[in-house]
């Protein structure tokens, strides 16, 4: 047994040892303390770079939800309750605003030569984070209930609707459609997918000046309003996992989720028959446009600016070994699409090709864009519970973001 | 005792409170009254798998450079306390001029987060202190009359809501009122209406933080009063028995007025607790319709980008106000009491 074990160990250093480089995986000095968001994808990554650390490794993976509130504190500490982040192209940016995660150019020269050139994040001149994977919200349905139905696959929102209402009329189902609606994060996600799908921005060109109020804004927020009244009446507490669970239920028929989620909805647990039922569709456009939408997500690690140079090494090599691990990324095709060299994509990464053929723009990179999202996460509830309109609303938005970038320093 | 004596014994405690409570209070009232410097902004090419473009980003050395210059940050005055934010000035003072009626002023005013979450802070203490007292009260005199054998299970049982931590109790409450939990589905039944759901409405949420601050701190009401009981002098309550009085009248004239003081004592704490309520917030998750003033606290430390140190002072400072302001009636009530007994 023990013999199998190191043979096994060995065949796996030697497929990872590079050409000219230096092999990044058996680490023993130094101390690896990654903070990581909560999902199947992000644990498939976590094992393989828990296995490219290796057995002597000092080793620890937080994963959690609430990443995001917790980056910064955990951060800035000096030294640094993490000495590793998995950062998005939406969480990046608050890290680089405080200079929190350091350049990797001399890491990537070191152990890199297996890297490809789009995995590499450069802000002016310098890599601060390296890419694994990329991910995006899209459409998922049930075939045979479209089908029963005689419901075409939705492509627009309006579609989506009336095939939600066709399903509820049938009675079939209460609730058809669901979305990550939980106020906070998830909330200030759904309004920024549907105000770009209506071509909205964010900002008035080149400054920190907020422009939601308008036209586009308020015809996103009734298009969220109307997908909320084909949902559980419960969506304002229900997150990305809470609405995987309602699916794998049999409860929903129409969702709109990452593409990440066919880690977890189309592995061997849960319901086969609804597995089995459970297709992938691009990200429905809106309001005639062309776009869909939805954004462009890339996920990557970034290594902390206050922990030691050693530990920063540690931590750099048991993650570029995941983050180059052409084997993982092609014995879990569908887990998610990977930046990886070699890796061929599986059956389930057609949505997010499409959404980037067809115009979708990536998450916004500024780094005022979280307090907006920020105030986009609270001020929207007390319209979708039809309390406020959504001027007034979007007016909310627009004072609570400019009250908190003074606050800030942005304006 | 002499006042020698009693400083001597009150040294120790007098200097930690000092230095864990008075001084960090002092240090949030600086920073409240700070902001971060100025962010200095670039233009940067940035490239990442999606393509390369131009894009806005910090000049870190030169903001670092900034904050080194003022580590407290830029000094705002009073004016983190008067943005919209918190008390709101400017908007108050404009919604006075142009709403048509005291309606549509109160709805401005209850609009703005600050008002929002100072009306469901009050609304939950005022909700929650009374009953719990009450309720406290009467679990204690129930408590009290049972037999010596029940009674050591029985106060376990009572005082179990408080033994379980808020946020564990909350959560589990916040998965049987799920529309397909089991209290969800049942409140469903009763009232016949298959899209009933707990947490879907402001109202029923309110409602629902309200019975839960009940369930959870009446055990603490029990405890002190079920204490106090055992204090209450037999002599009285014979003499009452033996002119037959009955068991109403009993705890009416002898045992409610003994009691009067633990119960303006659990008052004062139960409205200091509730004032900072947090925890069921965040474990019903009910952030978007209930929020508190803790909640703010909370909020501006933990949202997604850098902890706004200044904004959470000034709540802070606030919340210390108002708690001050709501114990004011009970404080000189218990100091007009005690110079009475003098």
């Amino acid at each position: 047994m023990k013999k199998l074990l190191i043979a096994l160990l060995f065949t796996f250093v030697s497929t990872s040892a590079y050409a000219g480089g230096h092999s990044p995986c058996g680490v023993t000095d130094g101390s690896i303390k990654i903070l990581a968001n909560e999902f199947t994808t992000y644990r498939i990554f976590m094992d393989e770079v828990k296995s490219c650390a290796g057995p002597d490794a000092d080793f620890s993976v937080t994963h959690s939800v609430d990443h995001n509130k917790l980056q910064v504190a955990a951060l800035s500490a000096n030294p640094a309750e993490f000495s590793a982040k998995l950062v998005t192209n939406g969480s990046i940016t608050t890290l680089m605003n405080d200079n929190l995660i350091r350049p990797l150019d001399d890491l990537v020269a070191k152990y890199g030569s297996a890297l490809q050139d789009n995995q590499k994040i450069v802000i002016d001149g310098k890599i601060y984070a390296v890419a694994f994977m990329a991910n995006a919200q899209h459409l998922w349905y049930r075939e045979s209930i479209l089908n029963d139905l005689g419901i075409a696959v939705p492509s627009t929102y309006e579609e989506v609707i009336a095939a939600a209402e066709k399903i509820k009329a049938s009675g079939k189902m209460a609730n058809p459609y669901a979305g990550a609606f939980k106020s906070g994060w998830n909330l200030g996600q759904e309004f920024v997918n549907m105000y770009l799908g209506h071509g909205g921005d964010f900002f008035k060109a080149g400054t920190a000046e907020v422009s939601v109020n308008n036209a586009k804004g308020v015809a996103a927020l009734n298009m969220l309003k109307r997908l909320t009244e084909v949902s559980n009446p419960d969506f304002l507490t229900q997150d990305t996992n809470a609405v995987k669970e309602e699916w794998e239920s049999g409860n929903v028929a129409l969702m709109h989720i990452w593409n990440s989620g066919a880690a977890s909805l189309l592995d061997d647990e849960g319901d086969q028959a609804i597995k089995a039922d459970t297709r992938l569709a691009p990200s429905p456009s809106v309001g005639g446009g062309s776009k869909p939408a939805t954004t462009l997500w890339w996920d990557g690690f970034g290594i902390a600016t206050n922990t030691s140079d050693e530990n920063a090494e540690a931590s750099f090599r048991a993650l570029l070994g995941a983050a180059t691990s052409t084997e993982m990324a092609n014995a879990n095709p569908n887990a998610t699409i990977w930046l990886i060299d070699g890796y061929s994509p599986g059956d389930t990464a057609g949505p997010v090709v499409d959404a980037a053929n067809r115009g979708a723009t990536p998450y916004p990179s500024l780094p005022y864009m979280s307090l907006l999202h920020g105030a986009l996460s609270t001020e929207l509830v007390e319209f979708l519970q039809g309390n406020e309109s959504a001027e007034k609303a979007l007016a909310d938005v627009e004072a609570a973001y400019v009250a908190k970038a003074t606050e800030q320093g942005f304006l | 005792m002499p006042h020698r004596t009693f400083f001597w014994f009150f040294f120790p405690s007098g200097l930690a409170m000092l230095l864990f409570i008075g001084l960090p209070i002092i240090s949030s009232f600086f920073q409240s009254l700070h902001i971060e410097p100025e962010q200095i902004l670039m233009e940067v090419e940035k490239c990442d798998p999606f393509g390369c473009k131009t894009e806005t980003k910090v000049d870190i050395e030169a903001t670092t450079k900034l904050q080194e210059e003022q580590p407290l940050g830029r000094f705002n005055g009073l004016g983190t306390y008067g943005d919209r934010n918190h008390l709101a000035f400017d908007e108050i003072k404009e919604a006075w001029t142009n709403s048509s009626s005291i309606a549509e002023f109160t709805d401005i005013l209850l609009n703005l987060p600050f008002y929002k979450a100072l009306l469901f802070t009050l609304t939950f203490c005022f909700a929650v202190t009374p009953p719990v007292v009450v309720l406290g009260f009467i679990v204690a005199l129930s408590v009290n009359t049972i037999t010596k054998s029940l009674k050591g299970p029985t106060i376990f049982g009572v005082i179990l809501p408080m033994i379980v931590t808020p946020l564990i109790g909350s959560l589990v409450l916040f998965w049987m009122i799920d529309a397909k939990g089991i209290l969800g589905s049942f409140i469903q039944f009763l009232f016949d209406d298959p899209n009933l759901s707990l947490k879907s409405s402001s109202q029923l949420t309110w409602i629902t933080l309200i019975i839960y601050g009940i369930w959870h701190n009446t055990p603490f009401a029990f405890v002190v009063f079920y204490a106090a009981l055992q204090t209450v002098p037999q002599d009285p309550i014979e003499a009452a028995i033996i002119d037959g009085a009955s068991r109403y009248e009993r705890v009416r004239h002898i045992v409610i007025p003994h009691l009067y003081p633990v119960a303006t004592f659990i008052i004062l704490i139960c409205l200091m607790d509730n004032f900072r309520v947090l925890e069921p917030i965040i474990g019903f998750a009910a952030e978007g319709v209930a929020q508190s003033l803790s909640w703010m606290i909370y909020n501006d430390l933990r949202s997604e980008n850098k902890m706004l140190f200044g904004s959470a002072g000034a709540t802070s400072m606030l919340t210390i106000i108002g708690v001050a302001i709501l114990l004011t009636p009970v404080l000189i009530r218990t100091w007009r009491e005690f110079r009475t007994e003098r």
